[in-house]
């Protein structure tokens, strides 16, 4: 399986990372590389093997329902580059332009 | 009638009512300063592990077993991958390909016939923060107290064929979320929220037109009017030989009108994958034995059953079936002693009108279920006349008396005497003779008249169907 430039360039995109001209050539041949070392596990016969997602077979750990310690609005926002009040304050984003 | 139907399916997220996260154990309330219910997890701190909150997965579980959902045994949790400031890890943590539960419907009346809208599936995620843009800034406000709330999303199949039908299909999810105790149902604060999509095809075809996503709405009203509106918009461009585009539309409710959301030129691209950081969620069979047995009576089940056991008309049980704890108030009037068509009736009437008019729920009743059992005995033994009562009912609502105490302390028992009631018949009817010859002449209304001496003179304490009987027999 390889990958082409044009892929890296969308999967790029779509990671907010911006890759120079020589990076796309890189990245497409080491993706490559990468997907192709997959391409051998795709062939292994996997008939009547159910998938698995994780490594270590264990139920998901649960925890009671209670409100434990919080940070509180000084301390969330004291690493934040901008803030407005006790609002994180962000580059202006177009109102509702996301999915829910 | 348009050559064309509407094919309508919702997506409603519903927030779960747990005290904390889906994921931490920041507090989940509503409201709050902002970005006070926060913690490393919240905030998407390195090292930060995600925990689940089992009473969220016991609330979601609820709502699957009264829709009648399959649950699977063992679901996944996946990353929703998107960049909003609103989102700090870059990804929502939801279900995808395995969701916990499947299938079912909710079921609702719709102009008095039956209707069940099936759901393709319900699962479990977490919410975002809340993203402020005020006008003209250049920038943007973000309060993170609200992300990581649990969510389930219920998604119904394409299958309402109205606005109005999806009116009342989101009343009854609405109504049945509270029913079981999992959600406030609150449209305007947010706690359910839902997103239509719409399309229209000719009458007839089995295929789906374009689909377009509308978000934005949070009334029943709004719902219903945004779809009204997509339904005649889609319509008038099909009538036209035009294209509906696909593309997700805001509604403006002062304007009564969408428009499209500015979206970005790629399409969206999620990139799915199952979340490495949970493993597979495992719900046993006791668990949901468990959750099955724990379930109350749901409200449909609850309104027919006052039908058939107490008389009432549909209309009356579907009123007091609204809410759980309306229907439980009625059932323990009924169980302290009260007859049930008459506990039905002044819950139905005086108790809700009370209520309606104080604003104020059901718990702060001020008439506990007991007290007016005892009211309605009065009038069920004859200590009392339906008039009487209901003027007994105001002293109880005004002061917490109970009707007992009120009618002895104010000689309002019912006057029952015949000797009694005959005197003050004989004496309306001898101080006005003018009106006894109209009668005997034919005027059988001047009955009413009458009637209205001897209670006016007996204080409304006299048994009407008494003073009714005596006069006739005065007056033939």
């Amino acid at each position: 399986m390889t990958i082409t430039p044009e892929e890296v360039r969308v999967t790029a995109e779509l990671a907010r990372l911006a890759l120079s001209d020589e990076e796309v050539a890189r990245m497409t041949r080491e993706l490559g590389a990468i997907l192709g070392a997959m391409e051998r596990l795709a062939a292994v016969d996997v008939e009547g093997v159910a998938p698995m997602t994780h490594a270590v077979a264990l139920d998901c750990p649960e925890r009671e329902d209670v409100v434990g310690p919080q940070l509180g609005a000084e301390r969330a926002l004291a690493g934040a580059p901008r803030r407005s009040g006790q609002f994180f304050e962000v580059p202006r984003v177009i109102a509702h332009d996301k999915e829910g | 009638m348009s050559r064309y139907e509407p094919v309508i399916g919702l997506e409603c997220h519903v927030q779960l009512q747990t005290r904390s996260k889906l994921f931490s154990a920041a507090s989940a309330s509503f409201g709050g300063e902002p970005n006070d219910h926060t913690d490393p997890y919240t905030l998407a701190l390195p090292g930060t592990l995600p925990v689940l909150n089992r009473r969220a997965v016991e609330y979601a579980l609820r709502m699957a077993l009264a829709t009648g959902c399959r649950v699977r045994r063992v679901s996944r949790f996946a990353r929703k991958h998107y960049f909003y400031p609103d989102l700090p890890k870059g990804y929502q943590i939801s279900q995808y390909d395995e969701p916990y539960a499947e299938g079912g419907a909710i079921g609702f009346l719709l102009d008095g016939q039956p209707r069940r809208v099936a759901l393709t599936r319900i699962h479990l995620e977490e919410d975002a923060g809340k993203s402020t843009h005020v006008g003209g800034a250049p920038t943007s406000l973000v309060d993170l107290n609200r992300a990581g709330v649990p969510l389930i999303e219920v998604v119904s199949e394409p299958e309402i064929r109205s606005a109005k039908e999806a009116a009342e299909y989101l009343r009854a999810l609405r109504q049945l979320v509270r029913w079981l105790d999992i959600c406030d149902g609150n449209m305007e604060e947010g706690s359910l929220r839902c997103d239509a999509n719409v399309s229209v095809r000719p009458v007839g075809a089995t295929t789906l037109g374009t689909r377009t996503e509308l978000k934005n709405m949070n009334s029943f009203r709004h719902v219903q009017q945004a779809i009204e509106y997509e339904v005649a918009r889609q319509t008038a461009l099909c009538e036209r030989g035009e294209r509906v585009v696909q593309e997700t539309r805001l509604w403006d409710a002062d304007r009564g009108s969408s428009h499209p959301m500015r979206s970005k030129e790629e399409a969206h691209d999620y990139r799915y994958l199952p979340e490495p950081d949970l493993p597979p969620l495992h719900i046993a069979d006791e668990e949901v034995e468990r959750a099955r047995t724990s379930l109350p009576e749901l409200p449909l089940a609850r309104r027919a059953r006052f039908v058939e056991r107490l008389g009432l008309t549909d209309q009356d049980a579907a009123l007091l079936t609204t809410e759980r704890p309306i229907a439980d108030y009625v059932e323990q009037v009924i169980a302290a002693g009260a007859d049930g068509k008459r506990a039905a009736n002044w819950v139905a009437s005086e108790v809700l009108r009370e209520l309606n008019r104080a604003e104020r729920s059901i718990a702060d009743c001020p008439i506990a279920p007991p007290a007016l059992a005892g009211l309605c005995r009065l009038v069920d033994d004859g200590t009392i006349s339906g008039k009487i009562a209901k003027d007994v009912f105001g002293k109880m609502w005004a002061s917490g008396r109970g009707a007992k105490e009120i009618v002895e302390a104010e000689g309002l028992v019912q006057l029952t005497d015949e000797a009694a009631i005959e005197a003050a018949c004989r004496a309306a009817v001898e101080a006005n003779p003018q009106q006894v010859g109209k009668y005997r002449a034919g005027n059988d209304k001047l009955i009413g008249f009458f009637v209205g001496q001897v209670m006016k003179a007996t204080r409304g304490k006299a048994n009407p169907e008494m003073v009714n009987q005596m006069l006739r027999r005065l007056l033939s």
